[in-house]
């Protein structure tokens, strides 16, 4: 590699860099300065995060860096905004319950920081090695902020059936690449896409290969078959971190999912759509029956995710340009939704300061705190996917992929799973605004209602800014075709 | 025509009072007054839009008139408004009784009065925004977001069992509904549009069609409702407050009449003339039994439910009898329906409110010191029944000469249900109306109050009206009904001739 190469380089991957450099640094501080420098770590990781979003949009350009395992293209760049912005925001969130969800230390920051570093180089790995080497890297550092309040059983229990689950997937996920390196000689997706399409008929070492692949993304974006996690880490985890598991990571594996089917896999189509049509339909079913009975509130969203994901991925099934559009629209909206519906959990907190998690606690929240509950309730519609919310449209654009590609039975399916998920979201609903009030909760702290008000106006206002959107999302998606 | 969009003044009108609404605060007398008469304007102001749009409306130009376009959302998929001579007084009829519905909650609603009126003006909007859509996405949107409101109506606001009710109307009406979707993303890429006039000019092919046709009934069906899956509405009716009811008989069931007649019928001719005796038979079923139960009710507002599903069963035979006659008919019994089952809700709502039970049993003789009641409750009854005088007499003679025409036999077995819709129409009457004054807690009830005459009076002189002169609706609607009705014979011809030539 030549100097030269080797700047072009470093100037596609700038935003990566400042987040590296930048956690390395904050690392220091935190070192130096103590356990009382949490909150200056945590405003400068944010900071540090800005910068890095601002940096992407505004100054990197695209192509290929580090020999082709580095790609910067307009599909990379919509997804790193959107795990940004995730990232960013469930930060922010965290800065009022760090006391009281313990942990207030100066590590949570930078554990944050350097996961979103790892969902930066995720999006935009072009090949096996970088893929495997980022997801490890925002892997790790999520497996110890699971964990990170050490007093808690659940925490902890989160944290390590997190690490043994996940292990076992990154285990699954090497071992089909090493087979897709096996069969076709190349790690470079680029260079898989085009062995595959010289040779024809793949091998069935090269399926076996493929399936393993898949089967470790899914375990990242919590797909059924290989969600089990899910939930009991969404309970488990203080409620920041589990508002930090729903939103970035899942757009960034769900991006890497994307990315590796439609480019590196292309050529065998038709033997990674049925893969793909099975875990989304089973992840749709699953996540609209499983979450009936759920009474704990992130147990509910656990299972909700799950769906969601099944729901995006029911575009992906089309593996067409409308359906890549579909699930870049569907992250970005499931995304908001998800950051606005933690926020109000977080803000589920009583008067002595005790956070609450059930459902039945939310009784009569619209008389005793009207805003939260108008906001949670559109919100709740939008998951269930109702007009005119946000989450409507993101069902639509998927769907509509899926009966261009004539896969009628998966989108009826889905839809039918959405009916029996509007029952949960349903009953969110009515604890709030049928039920009689039972206690007030605290006063919600001003960053989580600028969350969810934010969250709840995006999906209220998508009917009017949803052209621009979608034209962005547009762009990126041509970037496969 | 205008140079103003008009048709967007008329939807997002109650938006403009929901904001007033949210500036109001309800914790005294006053702040009471506020509400209520910042939603009865509100209502008022977009019922004389209304009747604006209805007074520069062409009625002899069978084609969609005071278009608005603009891109919305990118995919094609565009905000497009309009209306034609089957739409545009069902625009009319959503914002005339929206006033009637704020009037009725007066005093009703004693908890939580500013989410109410909310709730019903963005209720009023969803459905208004229906009727004029002419993009199929936007009508979606605004078929289905008008659930939210309702369900809100029915949970916070309704009886005993309100939330089993409501959960059911949400769910029954959202499944129904979902299949319609996948079906308009169908049309899309075959049609390559959604947009309705173009749709409307498109042959999907014969088989397609079959397929479009029953996802669409699948969500009309439900909304109608059609017996079997019906049996939502009972239940809604029963627990939904006054005005609730009020809008989900007077307008809410006329969203799957007219979903039928704005795209089954005319975009999917062939498999509407393949279903139709599907349809006859439902819609005899529907009338017959339904009125069967009616009779067995105890309940008076379950009775009235029940009379309307047996009132969509003329609609939807009207309608598939696919001639002007029953077309028109449908439309003058949608119409007149709204009117009348929305004025028997208010009858019932005035003695419930009195009394706080709907038990038929609990009344009786009534006409003794409710004189004014009394004669208004009989207009409605009588309308119910279609007596001749009445607007029911003309959608109901109309809707059953259509069938006539089409189907003897259907015909034959729908005017039965007139005979029985007589029976327990006039059996509910008798028995709240008539008879002594013996119940102690009757005695004291007194006869309309003012607001309550203001409320009754007017739709007392608009079913007359319309059953002695209905020409103002048939004038509106001719020449849109001819249209759809010389395009589908047109289009069975077709494929008639098709068949003939691969012969």
């Amino acid at each position: 590699m030549t100097a030269e190469t080797l700047l072009a380089s470093l100037q596609l991957s700038i935003p990566e860099l400042i987040l590296a450099v930048g956690a390395m640094a904050l690392l220091m501080i935190g070192v130096f300065a103590g356990e009382k420098s949490t909150s200056t770590v945590t405003g400068l990781a944010v900071a540090l995060l800005i910068i890095a979003g601002l940096w992407l949009v505004l100054k990197t350009g695209e192509g290929e860096a580090y020999g082709g395992a580095f790609l910067s293209d307009p599909f990379a760049k919509f997804m790193k905004v959107l795990a940004l912005i995730g990232s960013i925001t469930a930060m922010v969130m965290t800065v009022g319950h760090a006391r009281s969800s313990q942990i207030d230390r100066f590590e949570f920051p930078v554990l944050l920081v350097l996961a979103t570093l790892g969902m930066l180089l995720m999006i935009s790995a072009n090949d096996l090695m970088s893929l495997y080497l980022s997801l490890e890297l925002q892997s790790l550092a999520l497996y110890v902020v699971a964990a990170i309040n050490r007093d808690s059983i659940r925490s902890t229990e989160a944290g390590l059936k997190y690490f043994v689950l996940g292990a076992l997937s990154s285990g699954m996920l090497l071992y089909g690449m090493s087979l897709v390196y096996g069969f076709t000689g190349h790690t470079g997706f680029d260079e898989i896409a085009a062995a595959l399409t010289s040779t024809g008929t793949p091998s069935l070492g090269l399926i076996f290969g493929l399936v393993f692949i898949l089967a470790g993304l899914a375990f990242k974006i919590s797909a059924v078959p290989f969600h089990m996690w899910t939930p009991d880490v969404y309970e488990g985890a203080p409620t920041p971190v589990t508002a930090f598991f729903a939103a970035a990571p899942k757009v960034a594996a769900m991006a890497i999912f994307v990315r590796i089917v439609i480019n590196a896999f292309e050529p065998v189509v038709v033997q990674w759509q049925q893969i793909v049509v099975f875990i989304s339909i089973a992840s749709m079913l699953l996540g609209a029956f499983a979450a009936i009975g759920q009474k704990n509130i992130k147990r509910l969203m656990a299972y909700s995710s799950i769906g969601h994901m099944g729901y995006a991925l029911v575009g992906l099934a089309a593996g067409s340009m409308a359906g890549v559009r579909g699930v870049l629209l569907y992250m970005l909206i499931y995304m908001v939704m998800t950051l606005g519906t933690f926020a109000c959990i977080l803000a589920m907190r009583r008067k002595d300061g005790e956070n609450v998690e059930s459902v039945d606690d939310l009784a009569g929240l619209s008389q005793t705190n009207p805003f939260m509950a108008t906001v949670l309730t559109v919100l709740m519609f939008s998951l269930a996917g109702i007009p005119p919310m946000a989450g409507f449209f993101g069902k639509y654009f998927v769907f509509m992929a899926a009966i261009e590609a004539h896969l009628y039975a998966l989108a009826i399916i889905g839809v039918l799973a959405s009916v029996v998920g509007a029952y949960y979201y349903l009953r969110v609903i009515k604890v709030m605004w049928f039920d009689d009030a039972k206690g007030e909760f605290a006063r919600t702290a001003g960053e989580l209602r600028l969350v969810f008000g934010l969250s709840g106006l995006f999906v209220l206002g998508y009917v009017l800014i949803g052209g621009p959107l979608g034209e962005a999302a547009e762009v990126a998606a041509r970037t496969f075709f | 025509m205008t140079d103003w969009p008009v048709l967007s003044a008329v939807t997002f009108m109650p938006l403009v009072g929901v904001l007033l609404l949210l500036l109001t605060r309800e914790d005294s007398a006053y702040g009471r007054r506020n509400i209520l008469n910042v939603s009865l304007l509100t209502t008022l102001f977009t019922f004389a839009v209304s009747v604006y749009i209805w007074y520069q409306f062409d009625s002899s130009n069978p084609g969609f008139q005071m278009t608005e376009k603009h891109d919305w959302l990118g995919t094609g998929i565009s905000y497009h408004l309009g209306v034609d001579g089957i739409s545009v007084l069902f625009v009319v009829l959503s914002a005339f009784l929206m006033p009637f519905c704020v009037l009725a909650s007066w005093f009703s609603v004693e908890k939580r009065l500013k989410e109410y009126m909310i709730a019903f003006l963005i209720l009023e909007t969803f459905m208004i925004g229906v009727f004029v859509s002419l993009d199929i996405v936007l009508f979606y949107v605004f078929f289905e977001a008008g659930l939210i409101p309702m369900f809100i109506i029915i949970g916070v606001w309704g009886g005993k069992d309100r939330v089993y009710a409501s959960y059911k109307f949400f769910l029954y009406t959202l499944l129904g509904s979902v299949l319609m979707l996948l079906a308009i993303m169908a049309m899309y890429w075959q049609a390559g549009t959604t947009d309705i006039t173009e749709l409307l000019a498109y042959n999907f092919p014969r088989e397609m069609q079959t397929w479009l046709w029953l996802a669409f009934f699948a969500s009309f069906a439900v909304k109608m409702p059609m017996w079997p899956v019906h049996t939502w509405l009972p239940d809604a009716h029963v627990q939904a407050p006054t005005a609730g009811s009020v809008i989900l008989a007077g307008i809410l069931l006329k969203l799957g009449g007219y979903g039928f007649l704005r795209f089954s019928l005319p975009m999917f001719p062939l498999a509407s003339d393949y279903f139709a005796p599907f349809v006859f038979t439902l819609s005899v079923i529907a009338i017959v039994y339904t009125s069967l139960v009616a009779l067995m009710q105890t309940d008076i507002k379950k009775l009235i439910a029940y009379s309307s599903v047996a009132h969509m069963g003329y609609v939807t035979m009207g309608i598939f009898a696919a001639n002007t006659q029953g077309v028109q008919g449908a439309i003058f019994q949608m119409l007149s329906h709204g009117i009348v089952s929305g004025a028997l809700f208010l009858c019932v709502g005035v003695v419930y409110d009195r009394l706080h039970t709907r038990e038929i049993s609990a009344y009786g003789g009534l006409v003794n010191n409710m004189p004014k009641y009394a004669v208004a409750f009989m207009v409605f009854t009588m309308a119910n029944v279609g007596l001749p005088g009445t607007s029911g007499f003309v959608g109901e003679v109309l809707t059953l000469v259509g069938a006539f025409r089409a189907n003897t036999w259907v015909a034959f077995f729908a005017t039965s249900g007139v005979i029985l819709s007589a029976a327990y129409a006039l059996w509910l009457y008798r028995r709240v109306v008539f008879g002594a004054l013996e119940k102690e807690s009757l005695k004291a009830l007194l006869d309309l109050s003012g607001r309550e005459k203001a409320i009754l009076y007017p739709l007392v002189i608009l079913t007359i009206f319309f059953g002695v002169y209905p020409a103002p609706i048939f004038d509106a609607t001719a020449a849109s009904v001819d249209l759809l009705v010389n395009n589908y014979s047109a289009a069975l011809q077709a494929a008639q001739n098709v068949a003939l030539s691969v012969q």
